[in-house]
């Protein structure tokens, strides 16, 4: 899960991570009120989206930049006014771009030196690792890929915590001498939230060195565990439905899980694995799969007829490939809840079905019997190859 | 032989009257696996379908059963301590089945396991199995969530991330007339207890092992480190299969572990490196079994 801007100041603040003042608008007019509210003298304005590159992003109505610095409230609710309600495009969000709905209005800061500051979860050596580097405001993938030697990485014992030696370290390396101290409270600050909050990855960057000697956090990316999202209902609260799929919500609803993708062959499939090694060989085959979706491993018959709706509503599905490989559960059960969830929505669109496991000959019956347009698959390869085949011959002949 | 769990294994269920759990518990019993006792707090004294006693404390359960393996079948919030409670006990193997429990819990328990001399599997799998030599491979070890019949006593061990990939593999094997030595579901998370390379160093040292399909994912380097650990190492023939070449990057693919973070952990890199290892990689799940039987040259 991610969070906007302006909620990971909320959660500075909560843990004393030090950021510059600032205050979320959704209108021109709480933009105006924000920036008199805040007391400072140089304005910043910032489009609130689940996406970076904003500075350098473009309005769909062709105003330039999600990031702006401006010199009165006057201008604060002028730059807003143009981005509340405009789409934003970067480099991340796609063509699509994000419709901006709220933007922050914060203090702009005299800028000394920017360095990067990441804490993340280590899968190699199960520890949290923290990643510094001289390059703030820079991309780090880049910084890694050309200048290595300027990336430190420090790794924390899950059961000791951050060391004051470590800390040392990082601010050796950094080169800070006066605004160690700071650098010190602000990390130590930041691992806390990082442990307490059970986030996966917080990213600052930058971590900005002011003219007066201050350690501020600029801007900041962070990623929740979702498994962990029970013990923290404040942070479950910020999620920003806006910012998911109509028919990711929707499936997540139906504990299913889903994520929608470019193609034209919806897949219906238990287990994460299995759903993902199938999107695979329908692109093998020569098709192009439409979603990932998990059913979970053992899916009841509710779950595949709320399964069946979701990958229906997505407009450029062309057919359909439902691969499950039922160890357990009764395949006869899957195969009846297809056959109603088919009949219910009037089946118009090729459907291969792969019923494999307990009591599959049954649910093959099932099928047959049903006198709908069902395509039964023996194993997961000939069931890819009758979907891709059965697609491509009906937009080939889309009156068929 | 087998590896970690044979004919003979003792096991215990911990959450053996949750609904999950007794299911699984009766199905196991079914299969011919000695589950010989259950843990519920507040529930000991009392006997599990009439069969199974059932005990407050995993080291009450081990004192008078003599278990040496646990499957765990707990809530996620219950999870880490659970897992904690059996190496405690002394438990050899622990099976923890449950999926969804927060990273930072396992981030510890890791860290808390590394002096002990248990042995974790999982969490978030679908458990091991080692077939047994009855109609349909009954009278064999199955603990957890895996469906017993679709195996077949044989020489052929597969260790995984997912469940219904690794049945996959499992019954195209079977169908094919090529049974399984152990069959190890690794789990789904970020953080488990045994990885791939853990599982392959045993089968390599099991003599009833013969070839090996590994089946692996996006994210992570696991496959990679096991794959060049068997380029020097591993005698037997193996097959791999990565699943996730389609999926973007960046997002959560199911399994909490398997979302690309970065160049090394996409499913093409993977299957390139397993393939300089020496490793036969199935171009589709459908012919993973059949990539093992023409490597091993059968």
């Amino acid at each position: 899960m991610n969070i906007h801007e302006y909620q990971a100041k909320e959660l500075f603040d909560r843990f004393g991570v030090p950021s510059p003042k600032g205050k979320v608008a959704a209108t021109p007019g709480e933009a105006y009120q924000a920036a008199k509210d805040l007391a400072i003298s140089s304005w910043v304005v910032k489009a609130q989206i689940h996406a970076g590159g904003r500075g350098k992003g473009t309005f769909k109505s062709g105003f330039q930049g999600g990031v702006h610095v401006v010199d009165s409230p006057d201008a604060v609710r002028d730059v807003a006014a143009r981005m509340l309600g405009e789409v934003l495009v970067t480099q991340q969000t796609g063509a699509t771009g994000r419709l901006v709905r709220k933007v922050m209005v914060g203090e702009s800061v005299s800028i000394r030196r920017e360095f990067y500051l990441a804490i993340l979860l280590d899968r190699q050596t199960c520890r949290p690792m923290i990643i510094v580097s001289t390059e703030g405001g820079m991309n780090i993938e880049e910084v890694s890929a050309r200048t290595p030697a300027k990336i430190l990485r420090e790794f924390i014992h899950p059961l000791a915590g951050l060391q004051a030696y470590q800390v040392r370290k990082i601010c050796r390396a950094l080169g800070l001498v006066t605004t160690a101290g700071p650098f010190g409270h602000l990390l130590h600050s930041l691992y806390k939230l990082f442990i307490e909050c059970d986030c996966s990855m917080v990213e600052i960057n930058p971590v900005v060195e002011t003219t007066d000697n201050q350690m501020v956090a600029l801007d900041a990316k962070f990623n929740f565990d979702d498994n962990a999202l029970y013990r923290h209902p404040e942070i479950s609260a910020m999620r920003d439905p806006d910012e998911a799929g109509p028919l990711e919500l929707a499936a997540a609803a139906h504990a299913l899980n889903y994520i929608g993708l470019d193609g034209n062959i919806a897949c219906l499939v238990n287990g994460a694995g299995l759903a993902m090694a199938t999107m695979d060989i329908i692109k093998h085959h020569g098709g192009e799969p439409a979603n990932f979706l998990d059913v979970g491993g053992g899916a009841s018959t509710e779950q595949v007829a709320a399964a069946f709706d979701i990958i229906l509503s997505d407009p450029n599905v062309k057919g359909i490939f439902i691969n499950i490989f039922g160890g357990i559960m009764d395949c006869n059960i899957v195969a009846q809840g297809v056959v109603a969830a088919a009949r219910k929505t009037g089946l118009a669109l090729p459907l291969v079905v792969r019923l494999e496991g307990n009591n599959a000959d049954a649910a093959k019956t099932t099928l047959n019997a049903s006198g709908l347009d069902i395509v039964s698959a023996d194993d997961i390869d000939d069931g890819a190859r009758k979907i891709v085949a059965a697609v491509n011959s009906h937009s080939r002949n889309p009156d068929l | 032989m087998s590896i970690l769990i044979d004919e003979n294994t003792r096991v215990l269920v911990q959450g053996i009257t949750g609904g999950f759990g007794a299911r699984h518990t009766r199905l196991s019993l079914e299969y011919g696996t000695k589950i010989v006792g259950g843990v519920t707090p507040t529930k000991g004294g009392q006997r599990f379908d009439d069969k199974v006693p059932i005990f407050d404390t995993v080291g009450e359960a081990v004192q008078e059963t003599g278990a040496t393996a646990s499957a765990i079948f707990v809530p996620p919030a219950f999870a880490a301590d659970a897992i904690l409670e059996a190496a405690d006990a002394g438990v050899q193997l622990i099976v923890c089945i449950t999926e969804g429990i927060p990273v930072m819990d396992m981030m510890r328990v890791k860290a808390l396991l590394a002096d002990s001399k248990s042995r974790l599997v999982g969490p978030n799998c679908p458990g091991l199995v080692t077939p047994g030599h009855g109609a349909k491979s009954h009278g064999g070890c199955r603990i957890g969530i895996a469906p017993g019949y679709i195996h077949k006593r044989g020489n052929v061990g597969v260790v995984s991330r997912s469940g219904t990939l690794t049945y996959e593999a499992v019954w195209q094997l079977t169908r094919l007339g090529y049974g399984q030595s152990t069959c190890v579901g690794i789990g789904g998370d970020p953080i488990i207890g045994t990885s791939h390379m853990d599982v392959l160093r045993m089968f390599n040292d099991d003599p009833e092992t013969e070839a090996i399909i590994l089946i692996g994912e996006i994210g992570g380097s696991a496959e990679v480190d096991a794959a060049r650990w068997a380029l020097t190492h591993c005698r037997k023939p193996i097959a791999g299969f990565i699943a996730g070449a389609t999926a973007p990057a960046g997002r959560r693919m199911g399994h909490a572990g398997a979302i690309v973070g970065g160049e090394e952990d996409t499913a093409m890199a993977k299957q390139r490196i397993l393939a300089e290892c020496g490793i036969a990689v199935a171009e589709t799940p459908g012919v993973m079994a059949r990539t093992l039987l023409d490597h091993w040259g059968k």
